[in-house]
């Protein structure tokens, strides 16, 4: 039913022909994953670039005023002039740092990101690897990034840096259950961890349409959960910049420091992107039941289009809770999770399984 | 009452002596930091993120101004007085122009009067405005910095109108008025006074009611009212304790035994009743603004003085109250054109040093909201 015109898979199955065609099958793969790698490595720059825009411009409206407007057309490429700045910096050397540490932290941290955006579906077809436990490969690979910043706290001989980096692991460790478990909903709904069939079993309607009320439940659950997971305001207590400047990339300058600011961005795309997949459809056109003409209309939209329009919005509303809400306290942050996230997303598991069990959903 | 409040104090004291142990974290908080406003250090002994006890250090702004005051006549020295408390600039010259009128013996004229009313309460709304905005910056709300600072350019506008300048304009001298307001001057303040009514909703709902922020505020950094006596906290951060400290009120100066307006008390003493106090304050400096704004008489800018004042001998005090709190002008005069001896009595000083009995026991979070919520300036401690 759904449109093949555009679809990805032909395109790739082309290329994959193609070069096994004029080379030995195990050199096709190598030159297969050299041409993902740069791809991807690409589309990160551009992605990390065109989201500190993006997050200037609308913490700009929100605050009443204009935002970048003087490099390039409507300030277009003031991050790239921001980010050459950023690589010509000096890179200051710290008194006491553990400088292995204090080097690889912000690889650690951008290598997880990296690696999380493998598993996500873009477009039909247009997925580097589809795991069939690919949620459980997502969440297992999105929380190393923490590791990351506990090395940066702890080499980087500052104190701020260790205070910071000390309340992000409590913070990265307790919301991560609340991210699986709400995550978990809708795997009882597909009874498959696979991302493409989680897409497909969404050709009929979005689970937040037709998973009904526990759906909606783990919807907003999984938005409180993964704002604090990839600690953005208002949960950014690791680099609360109010009271330690900048928490655990205090002493970070440069590349460097670009490389944390880098990451932080696409976490926050990885982030709407898994919303999007799980909670709002991925790739796939807006179906209502049997409404076939308005499907068919829905379908002439390109899959691609759908998912960053979807995985947009869900930025737009986290870059939103940022820009107005004052940040919470660390201890009132962990007691939102331990008192309030984490008993409810497992009530609502339960209220899941039941309405499974019962086949009480669309 | 007091005095039962001052044995409690010196056992304060005590207790607040600093030890310094081998196992202590000690953060120092500035003179380089976000949140402490200014060329502060606080020396922050941590234990995990509770603050175990505070060390403010101060002086990283001083510049002399008292030294400086006694090669000047009386006339100079209002230049100076700007640059202390630079949110109240308007009210410290008042300070000291009305301790050189009252060692005169000068009347000034009924126009001076109410323009230096409008001025201290536009000046008073103009520093709660910007103590707004960096309150919400502390607590991680971005957003409200800009609408603090929207509407506080308002207030710059109308007196870059009649000053030449913004923030530090030395409208004051000693007998009135430098020169006559602007034309304009009594409109664009009723239109102010329109306009702020109308955004003050906006205030409300991007702080006053937010969940969040209640939180973050609410039963945080309890002061009482004898803790905020014993400590010389006045102002609106005294006024957050019960403290029944307004000079306006207490000991009137100019027009203000004429004016109705109400002296805002809290009783809860936390941070977030400090916050109330302000806010409130604004909108009753709204209501002072109306009452007068309208109603300037015509007459002189000033008061007939000589060009070289000469103070008799003796010893002269003034207090005022500015946005932050009382402010007392101490002069002894030998009889010639300098003073002799030029001291002030700060308000920020007080609410400074009662920081670590309020921040101690708390995380570092709550301490960026303690010091928040006291408003301070820190070049008017130094001096």
């Amino acid at each position: 039913m759904i449109l093949d015109i555009y679809s990805f898979s032909t395109l790739t199955a082309n290329i994959d022909n193609s070069l096994h065609n004029v080379m030995a099958p195990w050199l096709a793969v190598a030159t297969e994953l050299v041409l993902i790698g740069l791809l991807f490595l690409i589309f990160y720059a551009l992605l990390g670039l065109f989201l500190v825009y993006l997050e200037r411009k609308v913490c700009a409206v929100m605050q009443n005023r204009i935002g970048p407007n003087r490099v390039g057309k409507w300030g277009i490429l003031q991050t790239i002039a921001d980010l050459i700045k950023l690589v010509t910096k000096e890179l200051i050397p710290i008194k006491n740092a553990d400088n292995f540490l204090f080097n690889l932290a912000p690889f650690i941290v951008i290598i997880a990101s990296f690696m999380a955006m493998a598993a996500l579906p873009f477009a039909k077809g247009l997925q580097a690897i589809d795991f069939n436990i690919g949620i459980f490969y997502v969440i297992a690979v999105s929380s190393l990034g923490v590791i990351g910043i506990l090395i940066a706290g702890w080499s980087s001989s500052s104190k701020y840096s260790l205070i910071g980096a000390m309340r992000s692991g409590a913070q990265v460790v307790s919301y991560e259950l609340s991210v699986g478990l709400s995550l978990l909903a809708i795997v009882v709904y597909t009874g498959s961890l696979q991302l493409s069939t989680i897409v497909q079993s969404q050709a009929d309607g979005w689970w937040i349409f037709k998973g009904q009320i526990p759906a909606i439940i783990a919807f907003i659950i999984y938005l409180i959960a993964s704002t604090a997971e990839i600690n953005r305001g208002p949960f950014d207590l690791a680099e609360a910049e109010s009271e330690l400047t900048a928490g655990f990339h205090t002493e970070y300058s440069g590349i460097k420091f670009a490389f944390f600011f880098l990451a932080e961005y696409i976490n926050m795309f990885i982030v709407a992107g898994i919303a999007a997949t799980l909670f709002l459809g991925g790739w796939m056109p807006l179906h209502i039941g049997h409404w076939e003409a308005f499907n068919r209309i829905m379908d002439y939209i390109p899959s691609i289009v759908w998912f960053f329009g979807k995985t947009f919005f869900i930025i737009y509303i986290i870059m939103w809770f940022k820009w107005t809400f004052p940040r919470l306290r660390i201890d009132q942050l962990l007691n939102l999770e331990w008192k309030y996230l984490l008993p409810l997303s497992l009530i609502n598991i339960v209220l899941i399984s039941f309405v499974v069990l019962m086949g009480w959903y669309f | 009452m007091l005095l039962n409040s001052l044995t409690d104090m010196s056992e304060e004291t005590i207790n607040n002596v600093i030890i310094k142990e081998d196992d202590d974290y000690v953060v120092n908080m500035g003179p380089q930091h976000p949140s402490t406003h200014g060329v502060l250090r606080l020396e922050v002994f941590l234990n995990g993120e509770t603050v175990k006890k505070l060390v403010p250090h101060i002086g990283y702004i001083h510049r002399g101004i008292e030294k400086m005051c006694e090669a000047d006549t009386y006339k100079q020295v209002i230049h100076l007085t700007d640059r202390m408390d630079y949110l109240s600039a308007h009210m410290n010259n008042e300070a000291v122009c009305l301790a050189v009128e009252n060692a005169l013996g000068i009347e000034v004229p009924e126009r001076v009067k109410y323009i230096r009313v409008i001025l201290d309460e536009l000046t008073r709304i103009a520093s709660h405005h910007l103590w707004w905005s960096a309150f919400g910056m502390d607590l991680g709300a971005l957003t409200a910095f800009f609408y603090g600072m929207r509407d506080r350019e308002k207030i710059l506008a109308i007196f870059e109108e009649s000053f030449g300048s913004r923030l530090l304009h030395s409208f004051n001298t000693p007998g009135g008025l430098m020169h006559d307001v602007h034309p304009n001057f009594q409109k664009h303040t009723m239109e102010f006074v329109k306009y702020f009514r109308k955004k003050l909703p906006e205030y409300k709902q991007l702080l006053t009611d937010n969940v969040i922020f209640h939180n973050r505020t609410k039963g945080i950094g309890k002061m009482s009212r004898e803790t905020a006596i014993a400590y010389g906290v006045t102002g609106p951060s005294g006024r957050g304790s019960g403290f029944e400290c307004d000079v306006r009120k207490v000991a009137p100066y100019g027009l203000y035994d004429q004016i109705k307006f109400k002296e805002i008390l809290h009783d809860e003493g936390d941070s977030f009743a400090r916050y109330l106090v302000r806010m409130e304050e604004m909108e009753e400096s709204l209501n002072i603004l109306e009452q007068v704004a309208d109603n300037v008489p015509e007459g002189d800018f000033t008061a007939k003085m000589k060009p070289i004042i000469k103070l008799p001998e003796g010893e002269y005090y003034q207090r005022v109250e500015t946005a932050r709190g009382e402010l007392g002008v101490y002069i002894v005069s030998d009889g010639k054109k300098f003073p002799y001896r030029m001291r002030f009595r700060s308000p920020n000083f007080g609410n400074l040093f009662v920081l670590n009995t309020l921040a101690k026991g708390g995380l570092i979070a709550d301490l960026v909201a303690i010091s928040g919520s006291l408003d301070l300036v820190i070049p008017d401690i130094d001096r």
